[in-house]
């Protein structure tokens, strides 16, 4: 469950080791989402999608209801609505009460919660085998009938702006990340932060959440994924009973304004006595999965997360040179996530050691990019980084929520069920030429928005 | 997922789950009838003596390795602090005949994950290789822990890397109020001392204290070690000699003493320039070896414990809106149990979160929780421990912790029992004894509103 935490508890983090020095918490490399996980699929007359991961490990099974609509299909000025919504879910129903959904859990042993990105909103629990129906239960019953009593909403309301708090206004890091974000993405949605901006946040009101729910959470607008120590037409059959009779909805078509043709780079800086350490990130736009860039071919995904790859980690090229011969950097490396339903970002980042300047790292990581373009990339650190790609498939498959999660990213995004499946074939298909012509693609200043993070000088 | 690549591009309904996972680890644990036999853990002791935990499983080509040496910062010498954690991760970093980039080569191009690390009563080590990889996995496992060459150059290169996150840590508003809490409550002892170090402590470990602390407490008499994936248990007893028979037989004596937290309350304010305040509070708990360790867990559930349904999530988060996280958890230190709680509420607000939060610490205190409580509690308590089992390093690290809490190989059969032993009257008893908000030391990063201190900083009384 702690993957789900975007901050780290405070607690753990002194109670427990020291966090892996190397990598920024906010900017891990974007590896493998999965392999074969052989998953049982069907979807309902109403268009519920449906996809079943047996795994006996453990007898337990979790439940995740993955809704296509997230904060970059919010309407204009009322960003937030997505995520508020997601908090009003707990709220009840006609036939469940305040907090009950969450509460009856608990007391089977069980733990629920809801995530809300960009391109998605997902609602999950895991529980005992036996208490699937439960939940499907009660999950199949939100879908529909919620009910909002504004002494509910209210306090909720503020209970987001305190999130926002200790998200964004809280850290210097995440209030520079929100601008580059906004900096990056001109016209579309992902230039507004999922959580929303706080003067729109305010404005939010029952009406609002009410609409979007209306709109969007329907049986053809949802995925139902369980995986656990579960059989499929078990499921199936569990799902036909509850999820079955609620009629499908009318859906408006899901399409977000694109990003104009961009002229110019960009720069971010900010600097605070809040900052205890500096560091230097450039986001260049990039093609995802399933919207290309210049019209890319859609093999310029699977060589970009090659091209993350080579890049990152303690073996990567930007470890290599910045910190272990170049001795200027504590941190380096690039950051990429192809599942998207719109345009994605490439990152290059590092962090500059005691007693060196951001701008040094800033010209080493820009050298190294001029390098990338000139000299290419060889196919020897190709060849290592599909393989360790190709290898983290395997180690997907261990837990039981894992793969629920890759296919309800895949599928909320524009994928399909045999594309996850068949990722590891695209992966090794992935050759240097093709590396090569992606980053030269990515990699195109006026598309590209700098960001710097500085300590407030001392003297 | 081994990385996941979604953690950074979504918001959760509900707080930050750390802290429940912390004080839940060692005692959420009961099992379902229809599994019990496919988790039933194996002892396994090996020819040369090593014993290890195991729960085998061939469902999927890999191995979890966790395994843990009981010590850790906390034997740190004064003014070196950081040298656990330094040296711990500086053990991947060159061994054997691998320089620092061959050992991470080694590691990276046969997608091994081998990692150290360490916390004020433990050094812990993870392994996770594919079974194809086994051998070459445990192979550069006990180079890592035997033959380390602390090579100047990665020293200094780590060195630099951990002044740069504690340089940042100096600045995170949690880190502030977690070290000025424990300092207040520990005062002198290790516990009080910031485990990964300062930039400056970091600046003065010598390469000879790296291998002195390594030396003196990666030894046998202190070693744990559990697995789970798709080995069998001769297989696993022949790695375990080859890997952990090197390794001296005893370590160095410890020296962290037994001691009482700080007991006499107040609060301290300090001052920063933040919209949100940052409240951490705790005063002494209840050890894990105490027979009313579980009533402890159950009294923590229902006051801030729970995820969905604690009376502080209640009163602080959903009838008044006054915080996004509010929790409490028990803290299993060896040396010193605690409880502790906090709360993150915008400046003009966190004296009422914070009232809220002592009023109730007070009446739990004094009337125990009720009887529907009480069987909430037990219920997660419960039926939750098969949540632990969701993948192969959870299972190795359930197994760890289990023996490092010395519950016996047995324990997930009997604890449903002790669990369900806890009467009304107990859990009241032990509520007493465990809540005492006139002992509640708070600490409050921010600028909050309507907050006096009544405590002098650590170091200045």
């Amino acid at each position: 469950m702690s993957m789900l935490s975007v901050l780290p508890s405070s607690l753990r983090r002194l109670t427990v080791a020291v966090a892996l020095v190397g990598t920024l918490a906010t900017a891990q490399a974007a590896t493998a989402t999965a392999q074969v996980f052989d998953p049982t699929v069907h979807t309902l007359e109403n268009g519920l999608e449906i996809v079943v991961i047996p795994n006996h490990r453990a007898p337990i099974v979790t439940q995740m209801l993955w809704y296509k609509v997230g904060a970059a299909d919010e309407p204009l000025g009322k960003s937030g609505i997505a995520h508020y919504l997601e908090h009003l879910m707990f709220k009840g129903t006609e036939k469940v009460g305040p907090f009950e959904f969450s509460q009856l859990i608990e007391r089977h042993g069980g733990r629920d919660n809801a995530m809300t990105s960009w391109d998605f909103t997902a609602y999950h629990q895991t529980v005992a085998s036996e208490q699937l129906e439960m939940v499907m239960e009660l999950e199949a019953d939100r879908m529909r009938n919620l009910r909002l009593a504004e002494e509910l909403v209210l306090p909720e309301r503020d209970v987001i702006l305190e999130e926002r708090l200790s998200r964004i206004d809280n850290d210097p890091a995440a209030q520079l990340a929100e601008m580059a974000s906004a900096a990056l993405f001109v016209h579309h949605p992902y230039g507004t932060p999922i959580i929303g901006w706080e003067h729109e946040i305010r404005q939010l009101t029952t009406e609002d959440a009410l609409d979007f729910y209306e709109t969007w959470y329907v049986p053809n607008n949802a995925i139902l994924i369980v995986a656990g120590d579960v059989e499929p037409e078990e499921v199936i059959r569990l799902a036909e009973t509850h999820y079955g009779p609620i009629s499908s909805g009318t859906l408006p078509e899901r399409t977000r304004v694109a990003e104009p043709k961009q002229w110019a780079p960009r720069r971010v800086e900010l600097t605070s006595p809040r900052v205890g350490q500096a560091s230097f990130s450039i986001r260049y736009l990039a093609p995802s999965y399933h919207r290309s860039l210049d019209d890319s071919a859609p093999e310029a995904a699977y060589a970009l997360q090659v091209a993350s790859e080579l890049l990152s980690g303690a073996t990567g090229r930007l470890y290599r040179r910045l910190v272990v011969e170049q001795e200027i950097a504590a941190s380096a490396g690039a950051s990429y996530s192809p599942t998207a339903y719109d345009l994605t970002t490439f990152t290059f980042w590092g962090s500059p050691r005691p007693e060196v300047e951001p701008e040094q790292v800033e010209e080493a990581i820009r050298a190294e990019i001029d390098l990338l373009l000139e000299e290419g990339v060889n196919e020897r650190e190709v060849e290592r980084a599909k393989q360790r790609l190709l290898d983290s498939a395997v180690f997907a498959r261990d837990s039981v929520a894992g793969p629920a999660y890759a296919f309800g990213m895949a599928l909320t995004a524009g994928g399909s069920v045999e594309e996850v499946e068949t990722w590891p074939e695209r992966v090794r298909e992935v050759t240097a030429e093709q590396v090569e012509a992606a980053l030269a693609l990515v990699i195109r200043s006026e598309r590209s928005v700098t960001s710097v993070l500085r300590p407030e000088p001392t003297s | 997922m081994r990385r996941g690549t979604w953690h950074q591009m979504y918001y959760t309904a509900n707080r930050f789950l750390a802290v429940a996972t912390v004080a839940s680890l060692s005692l959420a644990i009961v099992l379902l009838p229809r599994a019990a036999a496919a988790l039933e853990p194996q002892r396994v002791v090996s020819p040369g003596g090593i014993e290890a935990w195991l729960i085998q499983d061939d469902s999927n080509p890999l191995l979890s390795l966790s395994f843990a040496f009981r010590g850790g910062a906390a034997e740190q010498p004064e003014g070196l602090e950081g040298v656990a954690a330094l040296a711990m991760s500086l053990l991947t970093e060159g061994a054997g005949e691998y320089d620092s980039e061959a050992f991470q080569d080694a590691l990276a191009d046969h997608s091994i994950e081998l990692s150290f690390s360490a916390s004020q009563d433990r050094l812990s080590g993870a392994l996770l290789t594919l079974t194809r990889h086994q051998d070459k996995a445990f192979s550069l496992l006990r180079q890592a822990m035997t033959e380390p060459r602390f090579d100047p150059d990665a020293v200094e290169r780590l060195r630099q890397q951990f002044q740069v996150v504690q340089a940042r840590r100096a600045q995170d508003p949690s880190t502030i109020a977690w070290r000025t809490l424990y300092s207040l409550l520990f005062g002198n002892h290790p516990y009080a001392r910031p485990s990964e170090g300062t930039p400056e402590s970091l600046g003065a470990i010598e390469i000879e204290d790296l291998r002195a602390y390594v030396g003196e407490q990666l030894a046998r008499d202190r070693l744990y070690v559990a697995a789970a994936g798709d080995i069998d248990p001769d297989t696993l007893g022949r790695l375990l000699d080859e890997t952990f028979g090197p390794l001296p037989e005893e370590g160095a004596a410890f020296q962290a003493q037994e001691v009482t937290p700080n007991a006499e309350g107040g609060l301290l304010i300090v001052e920063r320039d933040q919209p949100q305040s940052n409240v951490v509070l705790g005063h002494a708990g209840i050890a894990r070896d105490d027979p009313d360790f579980i009533a402890a867990t159950l009294v923590n559930h229902v006051l801030g414990g729970s995820t969905f349904s604690s009376r502080l999530f209640m009163q602080v988060r959903e009838e008044r809106g006054l915080a996004y996280s509010v929790y409490t958890g028990l803290s299993t230190l060896d040396k010193a149990p605690l409880l502790v709680g906090g709360v993150g509420s915008e400046n003009a607000r966190v004296a009422e979160a914070l009232g809220l939060i002592q009023a109730e610490w007070q009446r739990l205190g004094e009337e125990g929780p009720t009887e529907e409580e009480l069987q909430t509690a037990k219920d997660y308590l419960l039926g939750s421990f098969a949540l632990s089992l969701s993948s192969s390093p959870r299972i190795s690290n359930t197994l760890l912790q289990l023996q490092l809490d010395d519950l016996g190989i047995d324990y997930m059969e009997r604890r449903q029992e002790l669990i369900e032993a806890v009467t009304l009257e107990d859990a009241r008893r032990v509520a007493k004894r465990l809540l005492d908000a006139d002992a509640l030391t708070v600490v409050v990063v921010g600028k909050p509103g309507g907050l006096v201190s009544t405590r002098e900083p650590p170091g200045e009384s």
